[in-house]
């Protein structure tokens, strides 16, 4: 299939392209990299794959989820192997390729409209020269979408590289759940994504979006979010990272239009060596808006977690509810929660808080626990899963959660003494 | 919006608006000087002052080795306010004095200087309620003292000139250890030009009852005043020191950069307050650190109202079991000022404690920053720490911001951290009118609330005073 991308899109990829070779390399000393391990950014060694992936039949049979969906999406190395749909009128839900021939002036006006201020700037430019796929999701004003449209994202070869790229774009009053699944189609091959949503939220509109980073033990992710919201509307965005050797993430978060709101979530368990490094912005520009963040990390063996989050509240930006938690939970001795909630605040009539806390489970508990009969490593094992369920909980939505336990349970089954 | 923190030039209005406290401290006395260093920093200062000084050669080449370090740092403003590039290293006068040794009678300070402390109320305060006192004007101390009997029990309280001479065997060995001259660029500036500040030594087991006291005072325009404090409580000692800092206001901007050790031994406890009122044309950056050993304790109590910018993190190093940091911390930022405080906790060995309380209040356009540090390595157990820092703003345009980094590794600690920003409400203010109070009063009221608890923790004669200073600060606040 031969097709030609619309002229503006090319003329972003090479504008990006140039802004990447231009961009300097993280180093130390920069802000947005404190305490994050710079030798993961060194990613020479890995290309992109080029013709139809093989057994793309087995991975469209393990592309399990949701039982039910309002769509059904499924990308390996970043070519769409497999799709279904059951989507009312009046919702554009096409891959980005496709969207890009078809309805090339809606996604002109919404394609990475936010400049990346939280450290990946170079990354993000290359991800906008590389990008080749995703999924593009308009959903009209007035719609509201049963169900969750699911997404697959699978890396197959050794050292390949995938961009994906997830749009949401809702209008007035409408309501869409997104999943994105990262996974890795073989255990021992090296891989990388490099990953990037848009959400943009419409007036009085509700959108959820929840990833799912399930990647082999030996592939990193870069994955950079970036959500606005109109007056009224609700965001909220859920991160799930179980596997990866190392992940970043940039979450961004514009409250553009009074009464909006955003949602924050993300449950993290580190084992063995993963390193996961999380960085969240919650921008206020308008006034009378509500961001809440929740981050909860149960860290095991020598893992590491960097979070660091700011509230920013804009000039005028007065009547703004801002609140942000981390809480890092040490499973091991030898493990490490490195933790910089921030806070700049330039208005008044101003709530604001934050609160990071890192401990480990408390005696008195497992013995409550062991005095019921529960034998200690169960004991330990419930208290931990409780402890990420509180974040799980916030997404209102039994099917929904029942399939984030499902990777997090699958975590624990291989976590050595858990 | 720009991220960015914007120093625009104060208008006229408010200028005389946040001068409002500083009477008492903006006088000037026509320069007396028989020693001067000239403007600018080159070896060539580093080599007068020296000479002035007549430095051994150790201090001599300690000072040169500095230098170079200040001159190869680079401005730390990938995280710090760009106000910092705003500094004029060629303009600033490095070392005056008058070339006389400091008096330990009061009759003997020649008459401004006195003038400028009775001024100031040093004199009355140690005959009230002081043990000791040192008086620093521009580069060297004018007024040593201290009670007799503490001379007798071995305690030395004295420049540091006169520390680094007459008590090297003591002085030597931690001198620059807590804080190293590489430590920061400011650090290092200290080291090269260093000049008065106190040395401080507690024998084994004595308690000092009543506070020593450092007062600093800045006469000369374009001046930069660098003193250098070691304090060390030998094993079982305590003390507490209190420093207090004023200078004129001048039209141009003047540096203070002063670097302060507290080294205290085994099952010792330092207390280190700190009320910092410099004017508002004064860059105040200072590197504060103290090293407990064993079951000791070191507190710093920093209370800072004055200074253009502050840039300020006193930090504790927790080297022996069972040690103890704490800092306590208010800040006060008014239209034309920034307040970037915070502390940093290293945990250095098991079962270390340490607790940061920091409330910040913006006034105006004054902006506040907490920035801290929490580090507990992998190999220790059962640290702890705790930290708060609340915020008020009183005004649309005031500005807070909150930068902590907490580390810790393994699983045998537990630290919190939690933040808070608020305001004084519409309502709070209306109900105190009501019951009759001005709108003045009622949010001078509502701040000293904010700060109460804090406030206690200072010594009874300081608490009293600050509070004035802030009813004065907030005087005109409103609306």
């Amino acid at each position: 299939m031969t097709t030609t991308l619309p002229n503006w899109f090319t003329a972003r990829q090479a504008a990006a392209l140039a802004r990447y070779e231009s961009t300097p390399a993280p180093k130390r000393g920069d802000e947005t990299w404190r305490f994050s391990n710079l030798k993961q950014l060194d990613f020479d060694c890995f290309s992109k794959s080029v013709g139809f992936p093989p057994s793309s039949d087995t991975l469209i049979a393990r592309s399990t989820g949701l039982e039910k969906t309002a769509a059904k999406f499924i990308f390996a190395n970043d070519i769409l192997i497999h799709s279904e749909s059951n989507l009312p009128d009046g919702v554009i839900c096409l891959p980005l390729a496709e969207a890009l021939q078809s309805n090339s002036d809606l996604v002109e006006a919404h394609f990475m409209k936010q400049e990346t201020r939280l450290g990946s700037a170079r990354f993000a430019a290359w991800h906008e020269a590389m990008v080749s796929n995703g999924l593009f999701i308009h959903v009209g004003d007035n719609i509201e979408v049963d169900g969750a449209i699911e997404v697959h994202h699978w890396i197959s070869g050794s050292n390949t590289v995938i961009f994906p790229h997830t749009l949401v774009v809702t209008g007035t009053s409408s309501k869409v759940r997104v999943i994105d699944i990262f996974r890795s189609a073989a255990e021992l091959e090296p891989g990388l994504a490099i990953a990037f949503n848009d959400l943009s939220a419409g007036p009085n509109s509700k959108l959820d979006y929840i990833a799912i980073q399930s990647l082999n033990e030996v592939t990193r992710i870069i994955q950079i979010n970036e959500t606005s919201t109109a007056r009224d509307a609700s965001a909220k965005g859920f991160i799930l990272n179980t596997g990866a050797s190392w992940a970043r993430n940039e979450c961004l978060s514009r409250l553009e239009g009074p009464g909006s709101r955003s949602d924050m979530l993300s449950v993290s368990i580190p084992a063995r060596e993963q390193e996961y490094d999380q960085r969240t912005f919650q921008h206020h520009v308008s006034e009378g808006a509500y961001s809440d963040l929740l981050y909860k990390n149960s860290l095991y063996d020598n893992s590491k977690t960097i979070f660091s989050g700011l509230i920013f509240v804009d000039e005028g930006a007065h009547h703004t509810d801002a609140y942000q938690t981390c809480r890092n939970l040490l499973m091991s001795d030898s493990c490490e929660a490195n933790s910089m909630p921030g806070l700049e605040i330039n208005a008044d009539q101003v709530k604001c808080s934050h609160g990071s806390t890192s401990s480990q489970i408390n005696d008195e508990e497992i013995f409550y626990l062991r005095a019921r009969g529960i034998d200690p490593v169960s004991a330990r094992q419930l208290i931990a899963r409780g402890f990420s369920v509180e974040a799980v909980e916030r997404l209102e939505d039994a099917d929904t959660e029942e399939l984030v336990l499902k990777f997090i349970d699958a975590k624990y089954a291989c976590i050595a003494g858990a | 919006m720009s991220y960015e923190p914007s120093t625009a030039l104060l208008d006229e209005e408010t200028h005389d608006a946040i001068n409002i406290d500083r009477t008492k401290g903006d006088f000037v006395f026509p320069e007396k000087h028989k020693f001067d260093a000239g403007r600018g920093l080159t070896s060539a200062t580093v080599d007068y002052i020296s000479d002035v000084k007549k430095d051994p050669q150790w201090v001599r080449d300690f000072r040169h080795k500095a230098l170079k370090v200040f001159q190869d740092k680079p401005m730390p403003t990938n995280w710090a306010t760009r106000d910092l590039e705003n500094i004029d290293f060629d303009i600033i006068r490095y070392y005056l004095s008058d070339g006389e040794k400091p008096k330990r009678s009061w009759d003997e300070v020649p008459p401004e200087v006195l003038e400028t402390f009775e001024r100031l109320g040093i004199p009355q305060q140690e005959r009230a309620f002081l043990a000791g006192v040192e008086a620093q004007y521009d580069s060297e101390a004018a007024y040593s003292n201290m009670k007799e009997e503490l001379t007798k029990l071995g305690v030395i309280f004295v420049n540091s000139t006169e520390g680094l001479k007459e008590h090297e065997a003591i002085f030597r060995p931690w001198f620059g250890k807590v804080i190293p001259t590489g430590d920061n660029k400011f650090s290092a500036l200290n080291s090269a030009v260093f000049s008065g500040g106190s040395f401080i030594y507690i024998p084994k087991g004595v308690k000092l009852k009543q506070p020593l006291q450092a007062y600093f005072r800045i006469n000369s325009e374009n001046f930069g005043q660098f003193e250098r404090t070691l304090i060390i409580a030998d094993e079982g000692a305590e003390v507490m020191y209190m420093e207090g800092c004023t200078a004129p206001k001048f039209e141009t901007a003047t540096l203070h950069s002063a670097v302060v050790e507290l080294v205290a031994l085994k099952g010792a406890k330092i207390q280190y307050v700190t009320v910092q009122n410099w004017s508002s044309n004064v860059f105040n950056l200072v590197t504060k650190r103290g090293l407990a050993m064993e079951n000791a304790e070191v507190r710093w109590i920093d209370c800072n109202i004055g200074s253009r910018l502050t840039m300020k993190y006193p930090g504790v190093v927790m080297k022996g079991e069972g040690a103890r940091g704490e800092v306590i911390s208010i800040a006060l930022a008014n239209t034309g000022q920034h307040q970037d405080t915070g502390a940093k906790m290293i945990h250095a060995a098991n079962n270390t404690t340490s607790n940061v309380v920091s409330k910040s209040i913006s006034v105006g356009q004054g902006r506040s920053t907490y920035r801290g540090q929490v580090h507990i390595p992998k190999h220790l157990k059962g640290c702890k720490n705790n930290t708060e820092c609340d915020a008020l703003l009183i005004n649309s345009r005031s500005r807070t911001d909150t930068y902590p980094a907490i580390t810790v590794k393994g699983n045998q600690h537990a630290t919190q951290h939690e933040a808070s920003v608020s305001q004084v409400s519409e309502e709070m203010l209306f109900y105190m009118q009501q019951r009759g109070l001005n709108e003045g009063q009622a949010m001078s009221l509502a701040v000293n609330g904010f700060i109460n608890d804090l406030v206690r923790e200072f010594p009874m004669e300081y608490s009293v005073e600050l509070k004035r200073l802030i009813d004065l600060e907030m005087e005109g606040s409103v609306g």
